[in-house]
């Protein structure tokens, strides 16, 4: 969007007149409906920018929890070359964060805030970390599923009405697909492997099978944030839709890994020309978003002393530079 | 290969060190810088592995006595600073080695040509923050130097000649004196007074003997692979 810019903004804002917020809102609106890009520096409603603030902190802070259960892994990858893809996959995670936190950023609000927030238990991350992961095929499944979903989830929102997001999502969907063939591939060695291999395979994917679904969020009839978000295109398609979406990869997908949905209710529906599938325990997903699933508190707590740890290092490195920028500006005068 | 195999071995244990940083970096920056060079290294491991044999015959199924690292890789990462500090130590002295391999003869020199360029990137990683924990606050200058001590008398085995490794030691040797002394000094440490040898004989990693951390090291490296004769991954 090019049509009303911040400078304006604030040149409108010392002598405003009556209704220049609705003229801006509706340029906005129209820009929205067309399809245009919002930039850090066009006008848009305090709602939306804090509602694209807490979907990217969202979504960074994913990316770094993220990293724990396969970095679980690394260690004790069976393999040079996997553990290669594993460091590389955790690296990109990473990566992933600091984009988004950049993206963040572009809204006013910095890494340090929402890393306090996160910290603090205030801001959430995808439940789907709060699983443990027990076995290497977990890694696998991982790859598979919740990348598979985050993919199935991203995809649209490269089309986010945000800019700097929507370009975010890009770079990352593009690695999202790797891990997530990565993982397929991980899964089908095992598959395809010795029968205490093909055990752990179809063990993980029995594990991470449900959680994978929970991670599209709440039934569309209970999700708190969907229309408004739809409607400033934040969010293209609704949780139910995407969900039903993924379950339709999947089905085809698990059948060539030779391996089992654990669904008994899983079935394609010649009529609706989808898959079926069995109910959702929502307790379960209310419970670990509480704080009650099997590793939150591990994983904030690691994430909370690698953040205080850490302290005296970034510490350092402020004081080392605002030295030398110091010595370097006396230098310039002198 | 006793020169491929040590090479290897200490790009595989230092990398694996690294690998152990994953999800516990100080700064989210350093879990992308830690994790690319330790992809680097596990890189060059397996390249020098191959042409030893089969890279995870040799990575998984060795005993701890036949891995022929130096014992500078197998120290564990300590704190932030304790880790640069091995980072300098080995990243100066993998940079001399494959410069001079890199224009050598020998079986490594392609190679070195091209780790040469990636461990040129470790060492300035390493330098760097040696600056600045060194010359930042009271506490990270005081980190920084229990690191650098601590480490120091694992850095004599780095000049040790090893059999198949066909360049000047002693110019390798007076060469990462000169340029760590530098750093260290620019950085406001000491450089350390004590000899640069431990208890053991010089060379003891290059003859597969290691310090006690090393064997729980690699119980956890192994364990899943040889949970599993003979499967592939
Ligand atoms: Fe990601
Ligand atoms: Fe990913």
């Amino acid at each position: 969007m090019t049509a009303v810019t911040a400078d304006q903004t604030a040149q409108a804002g010392a002598g405003r007149p009556e209704g220049a917020d609705e003229a801006l809102e509706a340029a906005f609106d129209r820009a929205v409906a067309a399809d245009e890009r919002i930039e850090p520096r066009d006008w848009m409603p305090d709602a939306y920018r804090a509602s694209l603030v807490r979907q990217m902190a969202q979504h960074a802070h994913s990316e770094i929890i993220g990293m724990q259960p396969e970095a679980n892994w690394i260690s004790r990858a069976p393999s040079l070359r996997r553990k290669a893809i594993l460091m590389a996959k955790v690296q990109d995670e990473a990566g992933h964060g600091l984009y988004l936190y950049s993206a963040a950023e572009t809204l006013g609000t910095g890494r340090e805030e929402l890393l306090d927030k996160l910290h603090a238990g205030r801001q959430r991350y995808s439940s789907i970390f709060n699983y443990p992961t027990l076995t290497w095929a977990d890694v696998g499944a991982i790859g598979w599923l919740v990348d598979g979903a985050a993919i199935t989830n991203q995809v649209p929102l490269c089309r986010c009405s945000y800019g700097p997001y929507a370009r975010a999502m890009v770079r990352i969907c593009k690695e999202e697909s790797f891990h997530q063939r990565q993982g397929y591939e991980l899964l089908l060695t095992l598959s395809r492997g010795t029968p205490a291999q093909h055990e752990m395979a179809q063990d993980a994917v029995n594990r991470w099978w449900w959680p994978s679904l929970m991670m599209f969020g709440p039934p569309d009839d209970a999700s708190a944030h969907s229309a408004q978000s739809m409607a400033w295109k934040i969010k293209r398609h609704s949780n139910d839709e995407l969900r039903q979406r993924f379950v339709d990869i999947c089905v085809p997908q698990a059948e060539a890994l030779g391996l089992t949905l654990p669904d008994p209710d899983l079935r394609w529906n010649e009529e609706r020309g989808q898959h079926d599938f069995g109910a959702i325990d929502w307790q379960e997903f209310q419970e670990v978003l509480k704080g009650n699933g099997p590793c939150n508190e591990q994983r904030l707590t690691q994430r909370r002393r690698a953040h205080e740890e850490g302290s005296w290092v970034r510490d350092a490195a402020v004081a080392y530079a605002e030295k030398h920028t110091a010595v370097r500006n006396g230098e310039a005068t002198a | 290969m006793t020169a491929a195999l040590a090479l290897g071995d200490d790009a595989l244990v230092l990398s694996h060190r690294l690998g152990e940083w994953a999800g516990h970096a100080p700064v989210l920056e350093e879990e992308v810088a830690l994790a690319n060079i330790a992809l680097d290294l596990l890189g060059q491991a397996r390249v020098l592995l191959s042409l030893v044999g089969d890279e995870d015959e040799l990575a998984y199924l060795r005993e701890e006595r036949a891995f022929r690292n130096v014992q500078l890789v197998e120290q564990p990462n300590g704190d932030f600073a304790h880790t640069i500090a091995r980072q300098l130590y080995f990243s100066t002295y993998q940079r001399l080695l494959y410069e001079q391999l890199a224009t050598g003869e020998s079986p490594f020199a392609g190679l070195a040509a091209k780790a040469v360029k990636e461990v040129a990137y470790h060492q300035d990683h390493a330098e760097r923050w040696t600056l600045r924990l060194g010359d930042g606050t009271a506490e990270s200058h005081e980190r920084m130097q229990r690191g650098v001590v601590a480490l120091w008398r694992f850095t004599g085995e780095l000049f040790q000649p090893v059999e198949g490794v066909e360049i000047d030691w002693r110019s390798l040797n007076s060469g990462w004196l000169e340029s760590v002394t530098a750093v260290l000094q620019q950085a406001t440490l000491t450089v350390p007074a004590g000899p640069q040898f431990g208890a053991w004989t010089a060379g003891a990693g290059r003859q597969g003997i290691h310090t006690e951390p090393f064997g729980r090291m690699i119980a956890e490296m192994q364990h899943l692979h040889r949970s599993h004769p003979g499967a592939s991954w």
